[in-house]
C-alpha cells in the first residue's frame, strides 16, 4: 500500500520527487540494516584506529575485517538456510543441535580412518558427503513433521533441538573426540590465496542459493507458501515439497557449519558445538529485516545481519571493555537495531517533531 | 469425556505409567522421601513453567526465564552474601526488578511490534549478561535466614521431607490455577491466545494484558531464582543455561497448545513431575547415560504433539470419542 503511494508520488514528479526519494530510502530495509552495520563499523574504527588494516603474514591475510568474515562464515550458512525457512513462515530451532550431530558424525568417522580403517565410507571425502547427508536427513525429519504431519515449526524443530544434543552425545559417547586429519581440518581452518577457506564456502553458498531462488521461480514459490500455504497449494504449488526442501537445505547448511566449527578446533564437542547458534542465526535474519511472519526474504540482508552481530563481537574483543559485558552490549545493540527497524518505534520517536513540519 | 481434557488425561496417564514403572524398579518411589525430593528438586523450574504456561496460552513465548533465574541467583547472593543486605528486602527489590524487566519486554512486544521470540531473546542475552557482569564466580550465601528456611520442614513418618521450597511450589501452583480460571486476567489470556483480533474487538485490553503476561512470567522466573537460591544457598551466573527449552517442553507435554488459547496450569505441573521422575529414575539407575534424558524428552514431546494433532483432526476425534458424545465432538471440531 505504501509502495503504491510512493509510486504515485514519483509519477507526479516535481516537488514530491525529493520527498519520495527520502521516503523510499527511509522505508527501505537495506537502508536501516546498512546504517546499523555502518554505525557499528565506525564505532569499531573509533575504538581501534587500525580496525580496517589488513596485513599479509605467512601468506595469510590478518586483520579485524578478515576475522569478522571468518567468524561469520558458519553463521552466514545458518542464516541462509534460516532465511528460506522463515520465508515459508517456519522457524528452525534445531540447527545448533544438527551442527553438533554432524560434527560428532564427521569426527567419529574420521577417527576410524585415522585408526587405520580402510572402509570406503571413512575416506575423508566420503566423510564430508556422509555428514552433509546426515544434515539433510535431519532437515528431512523436520520437513516431514511440518509439511505432512502439520506440526507447528517451532515445536517440530524443538523436538530435534532437545533430542539432537542427546543424539550427538550418544554418537561420541559423551566425549569430545579430537582428530588430526588435514582434509576435514581444511574445511574449518584452510587458507586459499591468503583468505580463510570458510569465507569461500559461505559466499559461494550465498551466491549459489541466491541464483537458485532468484533466477528461478523457487524464491517466488517460497514466498507464496509463506504468505498462505493453502492458497499456494490450490494455485498448483506443491507447498509441502517446498517446505520439506527449505528444511533439508537448512539441515545441509547446518551440516557444513558443523564441519567448519569442528575443523576450526579439530574436535567435536557435543555439548558446546553450535550452542545457541540457532538463536544467533534467527537474530541475524530478523536484524536483516526478514519478518518472522514469512512471505518475504532477503538473503543478502540476512548476511548483513550476521556481519552486524560479528562486527559487534569483534569490536568488543579489541575494545578495552571487560569480556563479561559482551552479552549486555550484544543485547543492547540488538535491541537498538530492532527498534530502529520498527516502524512503530520510529513513529513514536518522530511524533513530537511531526507537528513542526 | 470432553475432548479438550484428553491431552490432560494423556499427560496424567504418562506420568502415572512412568511413576509406576519407576516404582516397580525401585521401591523407594513409594516413599514420601522421593515425593518430597521430587517437589523440592523441580520446584524452581516448575514455578518458571507455570509462568510460561500463561505466556504460551496467550500465544507468545518467553525465552528469558533461564537467564532471569541465573540473574536473580547472582543478585541475591551478591547482595546477601557479600554486601550483607537482609534477605527479605533483597527479595522484594529483586522481584520488582524482575517484574519491571518482564513488563518492558511486554511493552516492546505490544507497542513496537517486536516478535515475542526476538524480544525475549534479547531479554535472554541481557539478563545473562547482567549476571556475568555482577559476578562470574559462584558466591556462597551464609545467612541465618537461609538456615532457618532450610529448617522449615515437615517430616513425614517415613522420614520424607516436605520442605519450604516444595510448599512454595505448590502455593504458586494453586494461585496459578486460580488466576488462570477464576479471574478476568486469566480469561483475557485465554481470549488473546484463541484469537487476538477477536479479543481486541470484544474489549479485551490486549496491550495491558500482554504487558501483564510477560511481567507475570518474569516475576515467577525471579521467584524461581529466589527458590533456587534458597535451596542451593549460593548464586552462580552459569546455572539454568537453556532451561527455557525444558520449561517450554514441559508446558507442551502438559497439553498446552503453542498456537495459544488452550492449556492448563495443572497439566504443566504434571509434566514437570513426569520429567522430574525420569531424571530421578535415571540418577538412581546409573546404568543409563545422562544424555538419554534429552532423547526421552524429545520422544515425549514428539508423542504429545503427535497426539494433539491426532485429536484436532476429525478422524482422531472419532478414534477417541469411544462412540459416546460424538455429536458434541463434531460440533466442537
Amino acid at each position: 500500500m505504501n509502495l503504491e503511494r510512493q509510486q504515485a508520488n514519483v509519477h507526479r514528479g516535481g516537488r514530491g520527487a525529493f520527498k519520495t526519494l527520502t521516503s523510499v530510502m527511509l522505508n527501505s530495509r537495506l537502508f536501516w540494516t546498512g546504517l546499523a552495520l555502518l554505525i557499528i563499523l565506525l564505532v569499531n574504527l573509533q575504538i581501534s584506529p587500525n580496525f580496517f588494516e589488513i596485513r599479509m603474514v605467512n601468506d595469510r591475510l590478518i586483520g579485524s575485517i578478515i576475522n569478522i568474515l571468518d567468524n561469520s562464515a558458519p553463521y552466514i550458512l545458518l542464516a541462509i538456510g534460516m532465511t528460506l525457512v522463515i520465508a515459508t513462515k517456519g522457524i528452525d530451532l534445531s540447527v545448533g543441535a544438527v551442527m553438533a550431530i554432524c560434527a560428532a558424525v564427521a569426527v567419529t568417522l574420521i577417527k576410524q580412518y585415522e585408526a587405520g580403517s580402510t572402509e570406503f565410507y571413512v575416506q575423508p571425502g566420503f566423510v564430508i558427503l556422509i555428514t552433509i547427508g546426515v544434515g539433510a536427513i535431519c532437515g528431512l525429519w523436520n520437513g516431514i513433521l511440518i509439511a505432512f504431519l502439520n506440526l507447528q515449526p517451532i515445536i517440530a524443530t524443538l523436538i530435534l533441538m532437545v533430542a539432537g544434543r542427546g543424539v550427538a552425545q550418544l554418537i561420541t559417547n559423551g566425549q569430545s573426540p579430537t582428530f588430526t586429519n588435514d582434509t576435514l581440518a581444511f574445511v574449518g581452518r584452510g587458507v586459499v590465496w591468503g583468505v580463510p577457506f570458510p569465507i569461500y564456502i559461505a559466499f559461494i553458498a550465498l551466491i549459489l542459493i541466491t541464483l537458485l531462488v532468484r533466477r528461478t521461480a523457487l524464491g517466488l514459490l517460497i514466498e507464496s507458501v509463506g504468505v498462505n500455504d493453502r492458497a499456494s497449494y490450490y494455485a498448483g504449488i506443491q507447498a509441502n515439497t517446498i517446505k520439506v526442501f527449505v528444511y533439508v537445505l537448512s539441515g545441509v547448511c547446518a551440516a557444513i557449519a558443523g564441519m567448519i566449527v569442528a575443523g576450526e578446533v579439530k574436535s567435536a564437542d557435543p555439548h558446546k558445538a553450535g550452542l545457541f547458534s540457532e538463536l544467533d542465526a534467527i537474530l541475524a535474519v530478523v536484524i536483516g529485516g526478514t519478518s518472522l511472519l514469512g512471505g518475504r526474504f532477503y538473503l543478502t540482508l540476512s548476511v548483513m545481519g550476521v556481519l552486524i552481530i560479528q562486527s559487534m563481537l569483534v569490536g568488543l574483543y579489541v575494545s578495552t571493555l571487560h569480556p563479561t559485558t559482551n552479552l549486555v552490549v550484544k543485547a543492547v545493540v540488538v535491541l537498538a537495531v530492532l527498534l530502529l527497524q520498527s516502524p512503530e518505534f520510529r513513529r513514536f520517536i518522530t511524533q513530537p517533531f511531526r507537528r513542526l513540519r | 469425556m470432553k475432548s479438550r481434557f484428553i491431552p490432560l488425561l494423556m499427560t496424567f496417564i504418562v506420568f502415572a505409567a512412568m511413576y509406576l514403572f519407576a516404582y516397580s524398579r525401585f521401591s523407594s518411589f513409594g516413599s514420601m522421601r522421593i515425593v518430597g525430593n521430587l517437589l523440592r528438586d523441580n520446584a524452581y523450574w516448575g514455578i518458571a513453567a507455570i509462568g510460561m504456561t500463561f505466556v504460551i496460552i496467550s500465544g507468545g513465548i518467553d525465552l528469558s526465564v533461564g537467564s532471569v533465574i541465573a540473574f536473580t541467583g547472582v543478585f541475591c547472593a551478591l547482595m546477601i552474601g557479600r554486601n550483607g543486605w537482609d534477605p527479605i528486602p533483597t527479595f522484594i527489590v529483586m522481584l520488582t526488578i524482575g517484574t519491571f524487566f518482564g513488563a518492558t519486554m511486554g511493552m516492546l512486544i505490544h507497542y513496537f511490534k517486536i516478535p515475542p521470540f526476538i524480544a525475549t531473546l534479547s531479554g535472554l542475552f541481557l539478563a545473562r549478561g547482567m549476571a556475568y557482569v555482577l559476578s562470574t564466580e559462584s558466591i556462597r550465601i551464609d545467612h541465618p535466614f537461609y538456615e532457618s528456611v532450610s529448617k522449615l520442614v515437615y517430616i513425614f513418618p517415613d522420614k520424607g521431607r516436605f520442605t519450604f521450597v516444595a510448599g512454595a511450589f505448590l502455593l504458586v501452583l494453586f494461585i496459578g490455577i486460580f488466576v488462570a480460571h477464576f479471574t478476568r486476567f486469566g480469561r483475557n489470556v485465554y481470549a488473546m491466545g484463541g484469537n487476538p483480533d477477536a479479543a481486541l474487538l470484544l474489549g479485551v485490553p490486549t496491550g495491558r494484558t500482554t504487558v501483564m503476561i510477560y511481567a507475570l512470567s518474569s516475576f515467577l522466573a525471579t521467584f524461581a531464582g529466589i527458590v533456587l537460591s534458597l535451596s542451593k544457598q549460593s548464586g552462580d551466573s552459569t546455572i539454568a543455561v537453556g532451561l527455557e527449552l525444558d520449561v517450554i517442553a514441559a508446558v507442551v507435554i502438559g497439553g498446552t497448545l503453542l498456537t495459544g488459547g488452550v492449556g492448563y496450569v495443572i497439566g504443566t505441573f504434571i509434566a514437570v513431575m513426569t520429567l522430574g521422575t525420569i531424571q530421578t529414575y535415571l540418577t538412581l539407575d546409573g546404568s543409563l547415560t545422562p544424555w538419554w534424558i534429552k532423547i526421552v524428552i524429545g520422544v515425549l514431546l514428539f508423542g504429545f504433539v503427535g497426539l494433539q494433532k491426532l485429536l484436532s483432526s476429525r478422524q482422531g476425534l472419532r478414534l477417541f470419542s469411544f462412540g459416546r458424545d460424538r455429536k458434541e465432538l463434531q460440533q466442537s471440531a
